[in-house]
């Protein structure tokens, strides 16, 4: 059975703006599955429309053999523990510690109360500081997030995600306003996260080289509509500029390839 | 693969404890160590613990707070439900309304002409430091007195009218706006200065041809909005010292008929010239940003 | 381009200017002589009462021996009005953050409630606090309370429509990821919004908390409390000189708070 199933999913922003139209893909547990799509293409839509931050019009979205389209208050906050979500823009809370970001991953496990003042567990902070080590954090667990660098931020924001315990990751344009290096970083650690916690990520990524490096199976979307879902590996030339809209050359990809 | 995971995937838990700061009691500490937290805080502390001192010590007299609060309620329906004029005339009430109107618009006048030469000799990247030190002290006196004091001790030697209030409203108003009219000249780049010094440029071409066109689009903006502020203070000029113009007629309403009603009516001519002006000076804002 | 047009095209620049200048002069020179009419406002008259209103401030506005033994009492009433400054202020900001997450962006349980919120917050920022210090007087009479309620109106409103504008600045992206990983609106407010726009929130109390000792020395004149009233009752019995002590200890007051408040502000921000 399929981690998540996404059958004729459809959004439209009040009534005239229509982000996806009849979408329908599945993933399996396990899998590293990237998303790719001119901007606009409803790529974003669809990632927060799996986790619920975006209502679907029509369709349904399965979880775990679970229908999660109308789940409402605690069965919602349950669906959304066991997916964690990474930000182009990383979306801490800057003012507050890298830890106690880290810890906002156990808000979905904790009463209203204890997690609005902040109370946690010493074995949360273990577990923190544990996740932390793994992404090479720990020196800058108690600086404040807005003395970190544009890469050391989304490392936080992927510890805040390893932290909730999900089973599946939604990253929306990780790597977008990261530099070369840095990129590299936090794409490795996705595909690290992928191949030893076996935690599924579905990933919108911008750049299509990236896109068929690191993922096993790759989804195009133009317009709302998926136009290409298969193995990276077998993605044309051609399919890619079918997925753009663009014509032969018209593409930044197509300059490295003439040279 | 990832060198830097790797060797930290080799990181024990007990090595993990050397990174783990603890409160006295042997937590884990959670919260970033600034700073600015701690003022944040230390200033929180500070504040509610005055506000409880405030409200222990106040001299309520004997009010007996529910019926007050009731009573309040029922004239806050009465003011705003059933408004209607009986010892002045609509016209009159226009006519007044203007005059708080005028009183504002000459403090604000004199104020920015003041405020333009005495934020020459303030502003940090013109003046002379000794000058801007003093000029600044004065100003910072001049602020902090209250405009209604102002006036009142104006209204001691000229007499209580327009005379009066208007030098108090424009003491304010100068002291306000030498503070933002430096600040936007401090903003000013330096170069463009030096370059027209270089140039064997006096003092004063200086200000009309670099100072001026640059910073002159803020100043008015700044001074649009004192006026907002100019306006309000003149009404309460006229409620408070009596020294003319709407607030007087308010004054009267409550204070002398006991009119609510009338009050009321007054009330709803004020608001609906201050909403005008705060939409106007939002406008103005939102295009100077 | 050639250096003709070029050339021609500064002194239009210049010519523009001169007229921007000449323009703005000639308007406000007509908004003057049309406010002085209005007002009957003499400018020769204004002038001339500067250097007597000087000479007559210098010579009484003094501090005598006589002013000197009110001191305690001027004190007593001084700290009243600075804690009542800090009480309104403070309760006013807390009951405004509430609204404000009603009336933002990001925050708001729904389109009409956060609607109903910017306009009562209009309603109260924009009727002058001597409306309410008038009307609060038929119920309260000379109290405290009158004063507390007339300062909390207009600082309630002032205070929501600034901190509606900090959260929806703070919280579009921390509401979001806090969202996603189920955190409940509880939680997404004190883990989230509340770190986030704590800093801006404060400045603005600072702020507010000056301005209200200001106002409240109005509306002490007004509604006959604290120091406002002890200015009134000495200037009304000419007794100038203990006028001054008032005002000079009003002045301190506020220089004291408003270099705290700059020192905080450098901190903090």
């Amino acid at each position: 059975m399929a981690l998540l199933e996404v059958k004729n999913l459809s959004k439209t922003y009040d009534n005239v703006t229509t982000a996806l139209q009849d979408i329908s893909l599945s993933v399996e547990e396990g899998e590293f599955v990237s998303v790719i799509g001119p901007s606009g293409a409803g790529k974003s839509t669809l990632l927060r429309s799996i986790n619920r931050l975006v209502d679907a019009s029509q369709g349904t979205i399965l979880f775990d053999g679970q229908d999660i389209t109308r789940v409402k208050g605690k069965e919602l906050r349950r669906v959304r523990t066991k997916t964690g979500m990474i930000f182009q823009h990383y979306n801490l809370v800057n003012r507050l510690s890298v830890i106690e970001n880290v810890l906002h991953g156990r808000l979905g496990y904790k009463s209203a109360l204890s997690g609005s003042v902040g109370y946690y567990t010493e074995g949360e902070k273990e577990q923190a500081f544990v996740i932390l080590s793994k992404l090479g954090l720990t020196e800058q667990a108690y600086k404040r997030c807005d003395e970190l660098s544009g890469g050391q931020k989304q490392r936080v924001g992927i510890a805040r995600a390893l932290m909730q315990e999900p089973r599946l990751i939604l990253c929306d344009e990780p790597i977008a306003s990261l530099d070369p290096g840095s990129s590299k970083v936090i794409m490795d650690y996705l595909r690290e996260i992928n191949k030893t916690m076996k935690i599924t990520c579905l990933v919108n990524l911008h750049q299509v080289e990236v896109a068929v490096r690191y993922s096993e199976r790759i989804i195009g979307i133009t317009g709302g509509t998926v136009v290409y879902d298969g193995p990276a590996g077998e993605l044309s030339e051609r399919m890619i500029h079918s997925i753009y809209q663009s014509a032969e050359g018209g593409l930044i990809t197509d300059v490295r390839e003439r040279q | 693969m990832n060198e830097v995971l790797s060797a930290e995937k080799a990181v024990s838990g007990f090595e993990l404890r050397r990174y783990m700061r603890t409160t006295s009691n042997g937590k884990i500490r959670t919260g970033a160590v600034s700073r600015s937290g701690l003022a944040v805080k230390l200033t929180l502390a500070v504040l509610a613990g005055l506000t409880v001192a405030g409200f222990l010590t106040f001299d309520y007299k004997d009010i007996v707070l529910s019926e007050a609060v009731g009573a309040t309620l029922k004239n806050i329906g009465t003011v705003f439900l059933s408004p209607r004029l009986k010892y002045d005339t609509f016209q009159g009430i226009l006519h007044e309304l203007l005059i708080t109107f005028c009183l504002g618009i000459l403090a604000t006048i004199f104020g920015a002409i003041i405020a333009f030469f005495a934020s020459l000799l303030c502003a940090k990247n013109i003046a002379n430091p000794g000058i801007a030190a003093v000029v600044r002290s004065i100003v910072a006196f001049i602020r902090a007195v209250p405009t209604i004091l102002w006036v009142l001790i104006f209204a001691v030697s000229a007499g209580l009218g327009s005379v009066a209030a208007v030098a108090g409203l424009t003491f304010h108003s100068a002291g306000y706006l030498i503070k933002v009219y430096s600040e936007s000249i401090e903003e000013m780049d330096y170069g463009t200065i030096e370059a027209l010094k270089a140039c064997g440029a006096g003092f004063w071409p200086i200000v009309f041809q670099a100072i001026v066109p640059s910073s002159l689009r803020y100043m008015l903006a700044w001074t649009f909005m004192r006026f907002e502020i100019n306006f309000t203070n003149a009404i309460a000029m006229g409620a408070a010292a009596g020294a003319g113009g709407i607030g007087y007629n308010l004054f009267m309403a409550g204070s002398f008929y006991f009119d609510m009603r009338e009050m009321g009516f007054i009330t709803y001519v004020v608001f609906i010239a201050v909403i005008l002006l705060e939409a106007i000076a939002t406008q103005i804002k939102a295009k100077v940003k | 381009m050639t250096e003709g047009t070029k050339a021609s095209k500064s002194l239009s620049v210049f010519s523009r200017r001169k007229r921007v200048y000449t323009v703005t002069i000639l308007c406000v020179l007509a908004l003057f002589f049309f406010a002085s009419a209005v007002t009957r406002y003499d400018p020769s008259a204004g002038l001339a009462a500067l250097p007597r209103a000087f000479l007559w401030i210098v010579s009484n506005l003094v501090p005598d021996e006589k002013a000197l033994t009110r001191l305690p009492n001027i004190l007593k009433k001084l700290t009243e009005t600075a804690l009542l400054s800090v009480a309104v202020t403070v309760t006013a900001a807390v009951f405004a953050f509430f609204f404000s997450l009603m009336g933002s962006k990001t925050t708001r349980p729904s389109e009409p409630a956060a609607k109903a919120v910017r306009i009562t917050a209009a309603f109260f920022r924009n009727v002058p606090d001597v409306v309410w210090a008038i009307l609060l007087m038929f119920s309260f009479g000379q109290n405290i309370l009158t004063g507390f309620f007339a300062l909390f109106f207009t600082t309630f409103g002032m205070l929501t429509r600034a901190f509606i504008e900090t959260v929806d600045e703070v919280s579009a992206d921390c509401v979001e990821a806090l969202h996603a990983t189920g955190a409940t609106y509880m939680q997404t407010v004190f883990q989230g919004i509340v770190p986030s726009s704590v800093s801006e929130i404060l400045t603005w109390v600072l702020f507010m908390i000056e301005t209200n000792i200001r106002s409240s020395t109005l509306i002490g004149i007004l509604t006959g409390t604290g120091i406002g009233y002890l200015f009134d009752l000495y200037y009304k019995r000419l007794d100038y000189a203990s006028a001054s002590l008032v005002v000079l200890s009003i002045v301190v007051l506020v220089i004291v708070l408003e270099t705290i408040t700059g020192k905080i502000r450098k901190v903090i921000l």
